[in-house]
């Protein structure tokens, strides 16, 4: 009840502000491109080196996730990205000059990804991941840049975004900005080593780690105070965990090459990815070098403990009988009776983040769907897991998720019948 | 418990007595836990390392040997396919062209080769036929179901079914499909698809042309026609050399697009 008030308040809070913002925020410069007063040279942007190291590093930033369209030419656009607000979808990024980045200087490239501005000075809505993006050097987007205008251009206009009054008016994301976005790139910490601060700079910043692994306010803002601490991520419905591998952390026991082999292959002896995090995985982290791989592991072991979670006063109650028989019979043969999986083959369940996350989503969805780890360089023939949505009814889902969230020393609170009926009805993207 | 304590403890009368007493506690407990080694050996399952056993997903639908599922057919057949076609298939699953949501989950993470792979496993299968209930239906509608089957119809533009489904129906290679064994419920549901964009091929989506030129009454004539048709004994797709000449001209790609 005094969550909910609290949440109350804060709608309220940020809806007068959302107001005042309307009324006495500058309206965003409407600028005209300059055109062709660049200061980066056409050979500069023409230097294969230069061009392969934007390859890697947009690799690294995943943009070819979101800005290509199901079965479509990579960086074409068209994937439209669902929020809570609306759905945006992902400009086309090939350098075609109508409907691509054809006529883009560099400078305008920069202003989109370091201020989150478009090539007209419009505010781009932050489903595009710029709030980490501001973090990444000048350097570094040049090369991004680069490696964009080397592509073969696409014809391909981007669709309007689609949503819901007032976050169509691009103006009132003014709002939204001056309370959860702080531009600037990221600054070395210099009592670190070079490698925490390389993983830093990778995390917070191209990899938009937090982008998934933090909670999201009504707005869809991000606290800076709760960084990789662990959120459900909105619309897609998935829950992306702690990062935090000390005490009460989401990856609480991981070594630095459990998440090394986790980014690189997909799986690891604490658990295999699946939903985002394997697309993240196959299109992503996989091709990082290792070099970069073990700054991010570094990293992330850093990541301070966290508080012990409440104890749970769970009033879910489950029927452990049924959920044990259902184990038995469906799942030991590949999770183990003592849920410690086969090793390269079958994640464990026994401390498994992905069944121990406070809300039990990831467990109840990868239950009914099932699936494969990514297929990457390191497991490049992955065993599956079968969907048990047909076999199973929401009793029976939830018995079972409830037993592998108590069984062993996992201490996760119970799931209700309800809760698989709602994720039964998750679109799967 | 550090069993090297126990010779010391030995040493003085009250001290045998304890330690009797900590052996008559913890033998026990030391069997179980060392019965709990053991079953945890034991229990530590033995995974073979093949296809069959990597695409478990997969055959929970479809059925250890791709036979799909007896009755209303819902999970197709995939047993004895070409493989091209499988593999084809599974690629439009995860290029949003053929649409079913835990199939498009299922796949998405997989590479190309790994995809191939496991078509090929498919493909290689054999497995009997089970015929599906096809509703009653007048001699009529069979009648048309046989006539397109066999001969198309001229009037409407659509050529027949065995021109590029091959004589016996059973597909040719090596990736056209085949058309017996499928059940109503099946061949209804797929040709409607084509209709609702559910389902789609890359170009030349011939199939897309036909489906959209057959009449609602045709599509439940075919099916039941095929529905009813006795599988041939032998399923397997015929050689490429044997493929009739499709109607000239008909489905063919230019670069003004496909001319039907
Ligand atoms: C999570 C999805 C996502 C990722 C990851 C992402 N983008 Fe985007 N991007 C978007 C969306 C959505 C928009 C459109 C925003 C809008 O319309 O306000 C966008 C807009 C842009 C624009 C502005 C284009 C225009 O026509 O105005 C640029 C440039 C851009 N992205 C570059 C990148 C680069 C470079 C990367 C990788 C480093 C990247 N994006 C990663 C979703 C993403
Ligand atoms: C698109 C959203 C998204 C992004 C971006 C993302 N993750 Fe994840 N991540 C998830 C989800 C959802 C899970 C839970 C599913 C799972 O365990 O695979 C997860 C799980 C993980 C896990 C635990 C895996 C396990 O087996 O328990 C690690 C480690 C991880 N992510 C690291 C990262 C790092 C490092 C980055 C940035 C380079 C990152 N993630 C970016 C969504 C994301
Ligand atoms: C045929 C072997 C098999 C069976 C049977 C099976 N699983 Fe799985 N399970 C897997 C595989 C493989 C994965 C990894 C999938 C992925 O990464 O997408 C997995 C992943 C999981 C995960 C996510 C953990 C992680 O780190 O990826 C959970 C939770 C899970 N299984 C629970 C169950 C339950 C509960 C059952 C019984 C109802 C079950 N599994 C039956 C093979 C199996
Ligand atoms: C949840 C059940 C389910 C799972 C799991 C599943 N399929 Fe399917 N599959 C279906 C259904 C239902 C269809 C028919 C979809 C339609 O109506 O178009 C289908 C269609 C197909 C087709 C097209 C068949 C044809 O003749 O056109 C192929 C090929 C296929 N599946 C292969 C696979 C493979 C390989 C896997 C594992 C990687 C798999 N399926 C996993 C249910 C499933
Ligand atoms: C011009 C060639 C052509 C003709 C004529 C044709 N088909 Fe097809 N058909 C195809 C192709 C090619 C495919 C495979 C499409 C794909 O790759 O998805 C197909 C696929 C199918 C499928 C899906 C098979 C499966 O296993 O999912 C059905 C059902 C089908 N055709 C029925 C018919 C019927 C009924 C007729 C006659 C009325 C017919 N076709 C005539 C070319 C043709």
């Amino acid at each position: 009840m005094k969550r909910w008030l609290g949440g109350l308040l804060a709608v309220v809070i940020v809806l007068v502000a959302l107001a005042l913002a309307w009324t006495f925020f500058p309206s965003p410069r409407e600028k005209s491109p300059q055109s062709a007063s660049s200061q980066v040279s056409a050979t500069t942007l023409r230097d294969p080196a230069l061009i392969a190291r934007g390859e890697y590093l947009a690799a690294v930033g995943d943009c070819a996730a979101c800005h290509t369209r199901k079965g479509g030419v990579r960086y074409a656009g068209g994937r439209s990205l669902a929020t809570p607000f609306g759905n945006v979808p992902a400009p086309n990024l090939t350098p075609d000059p109508e409907t691509g980045l054809g006529q883009w200087s560099f400078e305008d490239f920069w202003r989109a990804l370091h201020l989150g501005e478009g090539r007209h000075g419009e505010l781009l809505y932050p489903v595009f991941s710029y709030t980490s993006f501001t973090k990444v050097t000048h350097d570094d987007a040049l090369a991004i840049f680069a490696y964009l205008q080397s592509l073969p251009p696409v014809r391909q206009a981007s669709e309007e975004p689609s949503l819901r009054f007032p976050y169509s008016l691009r103006r009132s994301l003014a709002a939204w900005r001056a309370l959860y976005f702080k531009p600037g790139v990221y600054q070395p910490d210099p009592a670190r080593s070079e490698q925490w601060n390389r993983g830093a700079y990778l995390v917070q910043g191209l990899g938009h780690c937090n982008e998934c692994h933090a909670t999201r306010d009504a707005l869809g803002g991000l606290s800076p105070d709760h960084t990789l601490t662990g959120g459900q991520i909105p619309e897609q419905n998935w829950y992306a965990p702690d990062l935090s591998v000390n005490q009460g952390g989401g990856l609480e026991g991981w070594s630095k090459g459990d998440i090394v082999d986790l980014l690189k292959t997909g799986q690891s002896a604490k658990g295999a990815a699946f939903g985002p995090m394997a697309d993240v995985v196959r299109k992503s982290t996989q091709h990082m070098t290792d070099t970069d791989l073990d700054a991010i592991a570094t990293y992330l072991q850093s990541l301070p403990a966290r508080p012990a979670a409440q104890a749970l006063v769970s009033r879910v109650s489950f029927d452990r009988k049924k959920g044990a028989q259902l184990y038995a019979d469906r799942c030991a043969d590949c999770h183990g009776a003592d849920g410690r999986g086969v090793a390269g083959i079958y994640p464990p369940l026994d401390g498994n983040t992905s069944i121990n996350e406070p809300t039990g989503i990831n467990a109840i969805r990868t239950v009914l769907l099932g699936g494969f780890a990514p297929v990457t360089a390191g497991n490049p023939r992955p065993y599956s897991m079968p969907p048990y949505a047909q076999e199973l009814n929401d009793e029976d889902v939830a018995a079972v998720v409830s037993y592998i969230r108590q069984s062993w020393s996992n201490k996760a609170p119970a799931v209700r019948p309800s809760d698989v009926s709602v994720y039964r009805h998750t679109p799967i993207d | 418990m550090n069993w090297f304590v126990l010779p010391y403890l030995a040493w003085s009368g009250w001290a045998s007595r304890a330690a009797i007493a900590l052996l008559v506690v913890c033998a026990p407990l030391a069997t179980t836990l060392a019965a709990d080694s053991v079953s945890t050996a034991d229990s530590q399952p033995q995974v073979p390392d093949t296809i069959q056993q990597r695409v478990k997903a997969c055959t929970t639908c479809h059925g250890v040997h791709g036979e799909g599922s007896a009755g209303d057919g819902v999970f197709p057949r995939l047993a004895g396919k070409p493989a091209a076609y499988l593999a084809q298939q599974l690629a439009y699953f995860q290029d949003g062209l053929r649409k079913y949501a835990p199939m498009e989950y299922t796949v998405r993470q997989l590479s190309p080769a790994y995809m191939e792979e496991i078509a090929a496993y498919f493909s290689a299968q054999e497995a009997p036929y089970h015929q599906s209930p096809v509703p009653s239906v007048s001699t009529a509608v069979m009648e048309r179901g046989k006539q397109l089957v066999e001969r198309g119809d001229s009037t409407r533009g659509i050529p027949s079914c065995v021109s590029c489904h091959g004589e016996r129906l059973t597909g040719v290679e090596p990736a056209m499909p085949g058309l017996a064994g499928l059940s109503y419920d099946y061949v209804s549901a797929q040709i409607g698809s084509w209709r609702t964009h559910t389902r789609a091929a890359k170009s030349p989506d011939c199939m897309a042309i036909v489906a959209n030129r057959l009449r609602d009454s045709d599509i439940t004539a075919v099916a039941a026609w095929l529905g009813s048709l006795p599988p041939p004994t032998d399923m397997h797709a015929q050689p490429a050399d044997v493929e009739k000449q499709v109607l000239p001209g008909w489905c063919v790609v230019s670069d003004a697009g496909v001319t039907p």
